[in-house]
């Protein structure tokens, strides 16, 4: 990866998370941790890999993007916002009545939004109906979706990784985003799901286990999945759940709790700071 | 007089979706490991790459419905109306009905008539279900002609549509080239003293009971909702106001189906005795089908019998 797109993802993905803390705040509400982990991931489905175009949202041709973990939702309307679907005025107005950006992903009235979502475990059906769409149809658009790793206790994801495996769906990616936290706390006091990796490969998945925060990494799994033919691939991702505010990083407590005006104040004070060191360089 | 034909409505489903093969190069048709009992088998046979086998699964296969509907396709998903909206159905509500997205639903073995596999298979809560999603039509063929009509009316409805059909063979009542306009009752039989509103397996026993009532001195309305949701509200009105007492008849729970759907209209409009026919707070058991539908009440002659109660509430 040339280093300067490397700088360009780096300060995409704090601007995202910049707009995950305004956009909680403002709602006084809303799931800062699990959108915090997944903004790199966001910044190169959105920067590099996915065909779309911000002025025809319903391009037919376009790749589809399936938040499955739908209450990540605010680290993906900054992404859409930053890309130019809609102004990024309207992260600050999220969870609010009768304005756009609904809690969770709302297809019906979200620019960019390919599938609304939010009940976990049914995004990666979804996003398995339209990679099945573009087979049976002979369309070369990818469909990509992402899940947490407490949402893949959800039974109806392995009725998705099985079907998907079965029909050779190559054209799908699901990431699981492994940060080890669920609301109840780590995902192995709860119900371990794990191992991950081993599970989506006997389930007939070529699987890549990457590091979330690593752009190499992640560039290199997506080009890998590309190559993969015959089966859908799962990326399983490391991540820190709150990566890059520093006091939400690894606190299960910051899943779904939004930050108040003084911890709002030392997160973008922290961003603005990354940024400027980021754009310093 | 000539015998009867009788044909399930999933007959009807099954050929419905074979004439929208024909003419759809854009169909999907899934099913849940039930094609055979479905009727989705001959579309499958005929029109293979358009069929998807998704096993046993029916949550996922209404969310990958949702999804293929998203990419512009038509989608018919199949299943029994146990499966279809029973377990299923948060995935209906939320992967399809939430955003609205047009993916057709084929309920089949619906109803206390599914007979000798019993109350776990017997699916009486389905309309009751799909009426509380916003946006979601739902029409109940009363025989296989009207279910083939359904099946094509249902393919032009921007929107999620439930169908809901039989596994017992019913008499076929209307024309084979018959179509239904999707929300509008129709009006079978007129009539003064009583307006019976049946849909389902119970319009023909409604017919039934209306010339047995005529017999009898009864002059009774005979209405086919085909359409619950959205209620046909004027025909529903203007049949109560003419007659002044009103018997809902259905093969589902007396709660939350037609019967409440017709209770709520007229409680709110022109406030009017209502006698609902159907399956008693209750599971069924297993049994064959004309059997059970005799035990529980749904049959002409209870028809008869509850009209005969709805007259004498006018007094």
């Amino acid at each position: 990866m040339e280093k300067d797109f490397e700088l360009q993802l780096k300060a995409f993905a704090l601007k995202v998370r910049m707009g995950v803390i305004e956009g909680t705040y403002n709602a006084k509400a809303g799931h800062p941790g699990g959108s915090l982990s997944i903004a790199d991931v966001l910044a190169w489905l959105y920067n590099k890999e996915m065909n779309i175009d911000p002025k025809n949202p319903k391009m037919s041709n376009r790749d589809r993007l399936v938040l499955s973990k739908g209450h990540a939702a605010p680290a993906l309307y900054s992404a859409l916002a930053l890309k130019g679907f809609f102004p990024v005025e309207e992260i600050k107005k999220l969870r609010k009545p009768d304005e756009m950006l609904q809690g969770h992903p709302d297809m019906k009235h979200i620019p960019g939004v390919d599938m609304s979502t939010g009940s976990l475990g049914q995004g990666i059906s979804c996003a398995t109906g339209m990679a099945l769409a573009a087979k049976k149809f002979n369309e070369d658009y990818r469909v990509y979706t992402i899940l947490g790793d407490g949402e893949i206790q959800e039974g109806q994801v392995w009725e998705a990784a099985m079907f998907a495996a079965a029909n050779k769906l190559d054209n799908l990616v699901a990431l699981v985003d492994n940060n080890n936290l669920q609301i109840d706390g780590s995902v192995v006091d709860v119900c371990s799901p794990y191992p991950i990796d081993e599970k989506f490969a006997a389930f007939g998945w070529h699987v890549i286990n990457i590091d979330a925060h690593d752009f190499a990494q992640i560039e290199a799994a997506y080009n890998e999945a590309r190559t993969v033919k015959g089966k859908p691939t799962c990326i399983v991702a490391k991540s820190v759940k709150g990566k890059g505010v520093s006091f939400m990083e690894n606190q299960v407590g910051w899943h779904g709790v939004a930050p108040n005006a003084e911890q709002y104040a030392m997160a973008m004070d922290e961003l603005n700071a990354a940024l400027a060191e980021l754009e310093g360089k | 007089m000539s015998e009867i034909k009788k044909l399930a409505t999933r007959e009807g489903y099954g050929a419905g979706l074979i004439e929208l093969g024909k003419k759809r190069n854009d169909l999907v048709v899934l099913d849940a490991d039930l094609a055979a009992a479905t009727k989705t088998g001959a579309f499958k046979k005929e029109f293979p790459e358009n069929f998807v086998d998704c096993g046993i699964a029916e949550q996922n296969m209404m969310s990958i419905a949702a999804g293929l509907a998203s990419t512009g396709k038509l989608v018919f998903a199949s299943s029994f109306a146990m499966f279809a909206a029973g377990r299923a159905f948060e995935q209906v509500r939320n992967s399809i009905g939430y955003p609205h997205l047009p993916v057709k639903i084929g309920a089949t073995h619906a109803g206390i008539s599914v007979g000798e596999d019993g109350a776990t298979h017997q699916c009486n809560e389905d309309i009751a279900l799909m009426r509380t999603i916003p946006g979601m039509t739902i029409i109940n063929p009363a025989d296989a002609n009207e279910a083939k009509a359904a099946v094509l009316a249902a393919a032009e409805i921007d929107g999620p549509v439930y169908l809901r059909f039989g596994r017992l063979a019913v008499p076929v009542f209307n024309p084979d080239d018959y179509k239904i306009e999707v929300g509008k009752g129709v009006k079978l039989v007129d009539g003064t003293d009583v307006a019976i509103i049946a849909t389902g397996l119970l319009v023909n026993e409604a017919l039934i009971a209306a010339e047995q009532l005529k017999n009898e001195g009864i002059s009774a309305m005979v209405i086919n909702i085909h359409t619950i949701k959205p209620l046909d509200r004027e025909i529903v009105i203007e049949a109560a106001k003419k007659t002044g007492v009103v018997v809902v008849a259905e093969e589902h729970s007396v709660i939350g189906g037609l019967g409440s759907a017709v209770c709520e209209t007229l409680a709110e409009t022109v406030p009017t005795p209502v006698i609902r026919i159907g399956v008693e707070d209750t599971f069924g058991m297993s049994g064959p089908a004309a059997v059970l539908l005799e035990k529980y009440g749904l049959c002409a002659s209870n028809i008869v019998a509850k009209a005969k109660d709805a007259v004498k509430l006018k007094k």
